[in-house]
């Protein structure tokens, strides 16, 4: 993880541990999270964002001596949801049915005590900020607006607050693409605008590699990687976080003679397989390796090529396979090449126009598949 | 650019007040949340519910009084006397009536459970006609049902004036008359889960049967019955608890002779004045009762979940 | 698929006897004759008769009495029983859940007369209070019935946005919890009343000889065959339950109360 310059972290959370029972949902997991981030939580389904997200907000508390959240530099484990400095918006949006959207809007204001004339001045504005038009919408009831105007109305309720931390839990999984496109540019935008830390909980990699700053990978409880969306595609450090962001192929060998900046590998799909990795000095080798270690490689489908048997330019890795299928996906074609061992390698080639120059494999040719060494990503896990 | 709002906290005021208090005592503790709110009623049903059957059992074990109360003491009498044909008649007879009574509910109630359950628009309005005599006044519909069946009724009335009979048939104060009002009281309680259990049935089940040859009386023997039959459980037991522990309708419609169990209960504890025995019989009710819905639990746990 | 028309005419006729006998019932309160079942003319007699009888009106007084109070406490109690049994853990939860069904399926006679056993025991005179104290005690798990079907159903996140926009839990519940229960809060309050207010066996024997509501009034006039104004009393009192517990079932399908 790049060091950060030292600015104020809003959130720190400390080898913080969370169990259901037998169930660990959270392991020992520290971060910071920096003023006016738009940070990602990031992972799978049943990975812990969700239960991070909620230590944070207050609804769930660390374990006995399961570490400590800090927001504002102050520990607050056993602090209330409602004694927190924060604003959420929900996956449902949760927005009280019996209340007119004003009233929703209000609702937290009130709870302050804020004077009345003022919460009527900070509702519109908050309506207009999400472009809700207060004359239109304000005496409407939750029932009676679409999933995005819900959406909207959340955020509102929340952003009315005027707080430093806002949490979004997966708030954009009910609407439908187009709108989403939309959707994660305005929560961009506000977040940029208003300088308000934003912590957002995901399952969709494309979406956090779009709006993030920093993105936590989750996975199993722990944090598989923590950096910004480059690092987090470009330099993936496990095969968790290979596999989940974008697409990898993975190769695995046991590291032989180092040459003038490359490994040698012995290639573990068949006997006399060979490819080479570089050594330190780059943004791939993050790791260091020396002889006789097990690697793996992570190569993304758009780093490898394909040519015949044998006339692969030297300088490259050239390990042989089988065209198992070819999958046209518009811009891209796939090329699913099945390996030595049995295992299914994906190459993307550009798609120049099948019609009038189309590519030359078919299944059943037999090919070799091409990297050049630097354009691969050493994993931490073999 | 606007700073956040960093300085709004919600008003703490410098010392914790009543509700801060209270909230704090409670937070974490599951438990004691949960009995602050089961206490009072919890309090009410252990005192004026469980207390009071737990009495009654105590009652059933103690000697008869001078003035029908109880005396201090320990008997089985009471229970003894159940083995004499007299009452093991009545224990009986309250048996057979149950279960005719839960037959004839089922006989009539699953063709209209089956009916509404494929009636498309109409089942709200079939399924309120259902349940609306289900809630109102068990005295009101049993009075009606004399009004109907009496010497004077309606319907001898007609009989008489249609020149079917020349007298007035004895409808009221018959076995008849106990089984009508049994029937009439509780056939809202069969139709209810049979209907729940047809609702749930997958057309295309019956759809698939239909293909492979089936029809329709073999694919309502074999598939539609069988799916049903939790349901046809379910009423069969909601039937025949109540109308073991039925009163008011042998009571108003049966007359001397039908004497159910209930009847025998609350004979102790007007004329008879034995309120130990009445006790016993109590108990003796209550205890079927008890077994039929242990029963009815087991079944229902026990049914395939593609039954449900 | 369609369905054949002898079951179709089967049924007909079982709701025709379903039904007939109380349409009957309520036909002849309008009989102008007062002995005979022979049709003599409309009237409203009998239903001003009502008006005249002091034991009557002294027995709707009786049950109003005890249904409001019988009511309001078995409500608020089931209400509070049911949240904590669909809110909290609790050592025993399933078991308690469970007992609760014990009053639904207690004959009432076996409700009754343990009531009496217990009244005569501490020496509590037998009056409207015991009554009141018999009717909560079985209305209690039939209001935790129906607030637990109503609780089973609500979003829970609401009350999580309450508390994160700055609602304690008092808060919570009083601005959040109880406008999305009240529908059920109220079906539950309205089956409680109806059966508080149509209860005779129960009631029989807690309620000693001063006082009677209104079933055991009723009762009385069956047993002495006093007509037809026991036809009308009972129009009255099917139209009344008629129309609660079609609230009640409204009610509890609808959603929250808007502020």
């Amino acid at each position: 993880m790049k060091p950060t310059s030292a600015r104020d972290p809003v959130v720190e959370f400390r080898a913080v541990s969370k169990s259901f029972g037998d169930v660990t949902a959270v392991n020992a997991i520290s971060f910071e999270i920096q003023r006016g981030e738009f940070f990602s939580l990031l992972g799978p389904s049943g990975c812990g964002k969700t239960t991070t997200l909620r230590l944070l907000a207050g609804f769930e508390e660390p374990d006995a001596d399961g570490g400590e959240v800090k927001l504002l530099g102050e520990v607050v484990n056993t602090k209330r949801p409602y004694e927190r400095q924060i604003s959420m918006v929900f996956q449902n949006y949760a927005l009280f049915p019996h209340l007119s959207v004003e009233r929703n809007v209000s609702f937290g204001l009130e709870q302050r005590k804020t004077p009345k004339g003022e919460i009527a001045d900070r509702v519109r504005q908050a309506m207009e900020m999400v472009r809700l038009k207060p004359e239109t919408f304000a005496r409407r009831m939750p029932a009676q607006l679409s999933g995005g105007q819900r959406q909207r109305v959340a955020l509102a309720r929340a952003l009315v607050l005027q707080p430093t931390i806002l949490l979004l839990d997966e708030p954009l999984g009910a609407i439908d693409l187009k709108l989403r496109k939309e959707m994660q540019l305005e929560l961009k935008t506000l977040n940029k605008k208003l300088g308000i830390t934003f912590v957002y909980v995901t399952h969709d990699q494309e979406e956090a590699l779009t709006m993030s700053d920093r993105i936590a990978v989750m996975d199993n409880a722990r944090i598989a990687q923590l950096g910004t969306p480059a690092e987090i595609y470009e330099n993936p450090r496990t095969q968790f976080v290979a596999k989940f962001i974008g697409e990898s192929n993975f190769f695995g060998g046991s590291v032989g003679r180092r040459g003038v900046d490359t490994w040698d590998v012995a290639g573990a799909a068949a006997p006399g397989e060979r490819f080479r990795i570089p050594t330190e000095g780059g943004p791939c080798a993050q790791r260091a390796v020396s002889a006789g270690q097990a690697v793996k490689i992570a190569v993304r489908p758009e780093w490898l090529d394909l040519c015949r048997p044998g006339e692969g330019p030297p300088d490259e890795n050239s390990l042989p396979g089988t065209v198992r299928t070819v999958i046209y996906l518009g811009e891209t074609m796939h090329v699913i090449v099945t390996m030595s061992d049995g295992s299914d390698v994906t190459v993307a080639v550009r798609n120049e126009g099948q019609l009038i120059k189309p590519l030359p494999w078919k299944p059943g040719d037999a090919v070799a598949v091409c990297w050049r060494p630097e354009d691969c990503q050493i994993l931490e896990d073999a | 650019m606007t700073a956040p709002d960093a300085g709004k906290a919600p008003a703490t005021p410098a010392r914790p007040g009543m509700r801060e208090r209270l909230l704090r005592a409670l937070h974490g503790r599951a438990e004691l949340q949960a009995w602050s709110l089961l206490g009072p009623g919890a309090f009410w049903l252990l005192v004026f519910f469980a207390l009071p059957l737990v009495l009654m059992f105590a009652y059933s074990l103690m000697p008869r009084g001078i003035y029908g109360g109880v005396e201090v003491g320990f008997t089985f009498e009471h229970y003894r006397r159940f083995i004499d044909p007299l009452y093991l008649d009545i224990l009986t007879r309250t048996f057979l009536y149950a279960l005719e009574c839960t037959l004839i509910c089922l006989a009539l109630g699953y063709p209209v459970a089956y009916v509404i359950a494929r009636s498309g628009r109409w089942k709200s309005l079939l399924l309120f006609l259902v349940v609306l005599p289900f809630w109102t006044s068990f005295l009101v519909r049993t009075f009606a049902m004399i009004f109907l069946l009496r010497d004077t009724g309606l319907l001898n009335n007609w009989f008489l004036r249609l020149g079917l009979i020349r007298e007035p048939l004895q409808m009221l104060y018959t076995p008849f008359a106990v089984m009508a009002g049994l029937v009439y009281g509780f056939l809202p309680f069969m139709i209810l889960p049979i209907y729940a259990s047809l609702e749930k049935l997958d057309l295309s089940l019956l759809e698939a049967a239909e293909v492979l040859g089936a029809r329709p009386a073999a694919r309502f023997r074999r598939v539609t019955f069988p799916l049903s039959v939790p349901g046809v459980v379910a009423g069969s037991l909601l039937v025949f608890i109540p109308a073991l522990g039925s009163f008011l309708t042998s009571d108003l419609l049966g007359g001397a002779k039908e004497i159910l169990i209930g009847n025998l209960v609350q004979n102790q504890f007007s004329s008879a004045r034995n309120w130990p025995f009445g006790s016993a019989a109590s108990f003796i009710v209550m205890a079927l009762v008890l077994v039929a819905v242990l029963l009815y639990l087991r079944v229902r746990d026990a049914a395939p979940e593609g039954a449900r | 698929m369609r369905l054949p028309k002898w079951l179709i005419a089967f049924v007909a006729v079982v709701y025709f006897l379903l039904h007939a006998p109380v349409m009957v019932l309520v036909a002849f309160s309008f009989n102008a004759s007062r002995f005979s079942v022979d049709w003599t003319g409309f009237t409203f007699t009998w239903y001003l008769r009502l008006l005249e009888r002091a034991d009557i009106l002294r027995g709707v007084r009786a049950s109003l009495i005890v249904g409001v109070i019988s009511t309001l406490i078995s409500t608020l109690f089931g209400t509070l029983v049911a949240l904590a049994i669909a809110r909290h853990k609790f050592r025993g939860r399933t078991l308690f859940e469970g007992l609760l069904y014990v009053p639904i399926v207690t004959p009432e006679i076996v409700v009754g007369i343990s009531l009496l056993l217990l009244f005569a025991l501490v020496n509590v005179p037998l009056g409207l209070t015991t009554i009141t104290i018999a009717h909560v005690a079985f209305n209690i798990s039939f209001v935790v019935i129906v607030v637990l079907a109503r609780l089973a159903g609500m979003d829970r996140t609401l009350e999580e946005a309450a508390m994160i926009l700055g609602a304690d839990e008092i808060t919570t519940f009083w601005r959040v919890t109880v406008p999305q229960l009240w529908p059920g809060i109220l079906s539950g309050a309205l089956l409680a009343f109806t059966m508080s207010f149509d209860d005779y066996v129960i009631t029989s024997f807690v309620s000693g000889s001063g006082s009677s509501t209104l079933p055991i009034v009723v009762y009385g006039m069956v047993r002495k065959n006093i007509e037809p104004s026991i036809n009308a009393i009972s129009t009255i009192i099917l139209l009344l339950t008629s129309v609660l517990i079609y609230l009640s079932d409204r009610l509890s399908r609808e959603s929250p109360i808007v502020e």
